[in-house]
């Protein structure tokens, strides 16, 4: 089997046993790379001269006897995670030619670890959008289909690791961003707890809502990426200083006693053949000894809406500073201060991006704060309390990821509300700040759909595990014809 | 009155970058202070600490949670888009406080509606029409905002003057902020209103800056005062707007005019979690607060028995009030300590452009000197050479007394002898002295003096002189 194909534990085992070289891993992918790329389009930009740079480090480093699962390991970051001396534009023309002249926190982890960097994923600009076509500069296509989109805003990372570009990647979920990508690709993805993963280096989208996080070929790897990435970070105030347990150990195909909820408002307007693969999933776990029952969560139904307020106004203010005064794209510079700054945010931003800056301008204007910023934020708190009233009773929660399968290139572009409708079973977990992991969960129409497995605050061992006994069932040889 | 004070810290606001004052530009400065994206701000804790304890200081009530703000507007000078604030109106670390001053013996409570933390921004420099510059090494130094109660207390600029001395002397006395005026480490921002006496309307206000002195408060103040006067008394109306204060032209320009409010769509700042101040952290600052300027001075006046001016002088700067303390538990009489430091001390201070707590001459050498001039073993005039010499060097008085030979002489004597040779080189002063005019004393004690190289105890020296004098005739 070819080295790119494999799983980042699979070929971490055999980088530990010397049988591969990381350099020999790093060429295979990057070779593979330049057959594949030209038709998924996964990347922004590609470094396969620092890849191999960092892959002879890994091979030095191995060489005197060190090892953990990511020496070696070939992985894509997401262009709105900062990458030192490595340009990162986040899909914008705005940053186009920004070069970070640090690393963000998880790349730091990352190079720490000795992981190899292949390139810098596409996206939707500034993480806005849900299929990556907002990309300022060209599309993400589908690997399971060319004529559909990765998902979005994670896309690139997504398709990277379902094309075999990357053996894993970093994302970013602000409101589904990791997790629904993951699910059209047929890829596994993590968003973690809010406070978690580091956010410092992550160009902020909408910072109450954003995480890192990893998207991967499996469950396993996605907890060894996590084991790196997860921590306190003393740059990143709203990190949490929780001990980060050992994922691995979370790894057992067990779910008997665990309790399951079923929220019933989160099947509502789901894809009927979608819905049936995911309640095919949650029967085959209950047959491995898991509880189900159902529960309610009322204000979920509102998530969209309260995160189409708080979202664009946290952004109204974060790409406030793109202003071309420091860094970045600067147009009308002849026209004073003003001019210039309206000149080139007008030319550096995309329509989407400009939509939802005017949005949260708008709903974080005097007069209007009342009714629209802060009863969103009312409706977040209960949201958050009825979260924490089901998990009295419950230990995850499943359900769909995405309401549909993916979709076609174009088919959505002009029709934003059944676009952002594509986030509504993902959206209240980021709200809620929980964990989220979608896992592979059959096909609808031929194509990938997801299960979602939402948990308890810092609770990713519960959450992997739950998904990593539903892979193990999966991948079984069917009892039945 | 808005008060601006720049915090003490060694590191700026949300980043690690030095907060020092004169560097060259865009040099203490970060991805964090520079606002480049994906970076976060991180808060210091020293700079809440200074808040807190000035809100203490002033009497306020503190705030269970210091939560923090966004003000969104556009500038070159701003790096990140907004400022991080405490939304002024609705979380403070302090509300509901005061500051008692006292003029022409009187005390009155000005009350102080809030004092908040939040973010300098940087410096813009315009060149040609067209062409700016920005450094960014001020962007993010911890900035503390203290502003007085509605309707206003301070009646006069009198009353705005004492209040700001009152206001540095306690951020000096607490170490939050160096209180240089000149430097714009305190900056001040009266709002000026006039109304006919009697009236309790308020009439429109105007805001002053670039008041960087306690003369050019008093005077901008003053002058805004009349311009409003005149333009109302000949039927005019005063503009609501910002206006500048020029010292060396001693008049008030406009600024910028308040027309409409600008929006700042403040939020929460996400990136910054609630912190709370917990009852043990409040009794631990509390714990650090010193003695305050006023009830010092009180204390000075009544166990000292100082003067009004001399109590003030003294507790106007903590550091002055400290070393002024010092020399008295080393046993040195209050008010001659009191006149040493305000007078000499002082003057050589001013000349070498040095701050009292650095001064080579101590409280020990004070303590030391004085001691020696009291048990009779130099003379005043001797003192006072010495205490040039000692600041200079930072030697012991003690010392240089003894390996000089500056002991004042004693032995009757030689002293005798010394004035009947004053005696003998004058015959002119003898004479005038037996004609009647006995003033020429002064002069002949003056060459006795000169003789001994100041070391005759002069009251000793006038005595012998008369005496021998007596004998001369």
């Amino acid at each position: 089997m070819a080295l790119h194909t494999l799983s980042l534990s699979v070929l971490s085992e055999k980088l530990r046993r010397r049988e591969i070289s990381a350099t020999e891993l790093t060429e295979a992918v990057v070779s593979h790379i330049e057959r594949t790329e030209p038709q998924i389009g996964a990347f922004i930009t590609l470094t396969p001269e620092l890849a191999r740079q960092m892959a002879k480090e890994a091979d030095a480093r191995l060489a005197e006897g060190e090892w953990n699962p990511l020496l070696g390991i070939p992985m894509a970051i997401k262009d709105n995670i900062s990458t030192r001396g490595v340009r990162t534009t986040c899909a914008s023309r705005i940053l186009e030619n920004y070069v970070p002249p640090y690393d963000a926190t998880v790349v730091a982890r990352l190079k720490q670890a000795g992981a190899v960097i292949v390139g810098k994923a596409n996206m939707d600009e500034f993480a806005m959008g849900g299929s990556t076509e907002y990309s300022a500069f060209h599309p993400t296509r589908n690997p399971r289909d060319l004529e559909r989109v990765p998902g979005g805003s994670s896309g690139g990372s997504a398709a990277a690791v379902a094309s075999d570009m990357a053996v894993a990647a970093l994302g970013s979920d602000t409101g589904g961003s990791i997790r629904q990508p993951a699910a059209y690709c047929g890829v596994v993805g993590l968003k973690p707890t809010y406070g978690r993963v580091s956010r410092y280096g992550l160009i902020a989208y909408a910072s109450s809502l954003d995480q890192i996080g990893p998207i991967t070929k499996t469950v396993e790897d996605c907890a060894l990426v996590l084991q790196v990435i997860a921590g306190k970070d003393p740059m990143d105030a709203t990190s949490v200083d929780v001990p980060v347990p050992d994922y691995r150990e979370a790894l057992r195909p067990d779910v008997k006693g665990l309790r399951l909820g079923v929220p019933k408002e989160f099947f509502e307007g789901v894809h009927p053949e979608v819905a049936q693969r995911v309640q095919e999933a949650i029967a085959a776990l209950e047959e491995a000894g898991a509880e189900v029952r159902e529960v309610s969560i009322p204000m979920a139904e509102q998530g969209l809406a309260m995160y189409y307020i708080l979202a664009p106004a946290e952004c109204s203010s974060n790409l406030a500073r793109y202003d071309g005064v420091r860094y970045g794209l600067r147009v009308g510079a002849e026209k004073g201060h003003i001019g210039m700054m309206e000149a080139t945010r007008a030319q550096g931003f995309g329509k989407e991006v400009i939509q939802r800056i005017i949005i949260g301008t708008y709903a974080l204007s005097s007069g209007y704060y009342d009714a629209y910023y802060l009863k969103a934020q009312k409706g977040r708190t209960l949201l958050r309390q009825e979260f924490e009233r089901v998990f009295q009773e419950v230990d995850v929660l499943v359900c769909p990821t995405a309401p549909t399968p993916p979709f076609k290139l174009g088919e959505l572009v002009d029709d934003p509300v059944a676009m952002k409708l594509m986030d509504v079973l993902t959206i209240p977990v980021n709200l809620a700040g929980l964990p989220g992991l979608s896992v592979p969960c059959g096909l609808a129409e031929g194509l990938p759909v997801g299960l979602q497995i939402i948990g308890k605050p810092f609770d990713e061992p519960t959450v992997l595990r739950v998904g990593y006994t539903w892979e193990q069932i999966r991948e079984a040889p069917s009892q039945t014809p | 009155m808005e008060v601006h004070a720049q915090l003490l810290t060694e590191s700026k606001m949300f980043c690690a970058c030095p907060t020092r004052f004169g560097d060259a530009p865009n040099t203490n400065v970060c991805p964090v202070c520079l606002g480049l994206p994906g970076t976060l701000p991180v808060p210091n804790k020293k700079a809440v600490e200074h808040v807190i304890r000035t809100a203490l200081a002033l009497n306020c009530r503190i705030a269970p949670i210091a939560l923090f703000y966004r003000k969104n507007y556009f500038y070159p000078d701003l790096p990140k888009g907004y400022q991080i604030s405490q939304y002024g109106e609705v979380h403070p670390i302090g509300t509901h406080g005061y500051l008692e001053i006292e003029l022409n013996g009187e005390r009155k409570k000005i009350r102080i509606r809030r004092v908040h933390l939040e973010e300098d921004t940087g410096k813009l420099f315009h060149y040609l029409p067209g062409e700016s510059e920005v450094d960014y090494n001020r962007a993010g130094v911890p900035l503390m905002e203290i502003v007085t109660d509605f309707p206003p207390d301070i009646h006069s600029p009198e009353e705005a003057r004492e209040y700001l001395v009152q206001l540095r002397a306690i951020l000096t006395y607490l170490k939050v902020c160096d209180g240089k005026m000149e430097e714009g480490s305190l900056r001040c921002e009266p709002n000026i209103s006039v109304a006919p006496e009697g009236s309790n309307q308020l009439g429109v206000k105007t805001e002053l800056k670039n008041l960087n002195s306690f003369r050019s408060v008093v005077r901008g103040i003053e002058f805004e005062v009349q311009r409003q006067i005149q333009i109302l008394e000949s039927g005019g109306q005063v503009v609501q707007e910002t206006r500048g204060w020029s010292e060396e032209g001693a008049y008030s320009f406009p600024m910028r005019t308040k027309e409409f409010e600008q929006d700042y769509r403040y939020f929460p700042e996400p990136d910054i979690v609630p912190i709370q101040i917990t009852e043990e952290w409040l009794e631990s600052l509390r714990k650090t607060i010193p003695e305050l300027p006023l009830a010092k001075a009180e204390r000075y006046r009544r166990e000292y028995g100082l003067s009004d001016y001399d109590a003030r002088v003294l507790t106007a700067d903590y550091d002055t009030a400290t070393y002024f303390e010092r020399c008295v538990a080393l046993g040195v009489e209050p008010k001659t300590a009191c006149n040493w430091i305000t007078v000499e001390l002082q003057a050589r201070l001013n000349e070498t452009g040095r701050a009292i707590s650095e001064s080579p001459l101590t409280p020990s050498h004070l303590a030391d000197l004085v001691e020696l001039i009291q048990s009779g073993t130099i003379s005043g005039r001797i003192a006072k050479e010495l205490f040039d010499e000692v600041f200079q060097t930072g030697r012991m008085p003690s010392e240089i007394v003894k390996e000089r030979g500056l002991v004042q002489i004693s032995d009757e004597d030689a002293l005798r002898a010394a004035a009947r040779q004053v005696l003998e080189e004058n015959p002119d002063a003898v004479q005038k002295y037996h004609a009647g005019k006995t003033s020429v004393i002064g002069f002949l004690v003056g060459q006795m003096m000169k003789a001994t190289q100041g070391r005759a105890n002069p009251q000793r020296a006038q005595q012998l002189l008369r005496e021998e004098l007596e004998k001369f005739r």
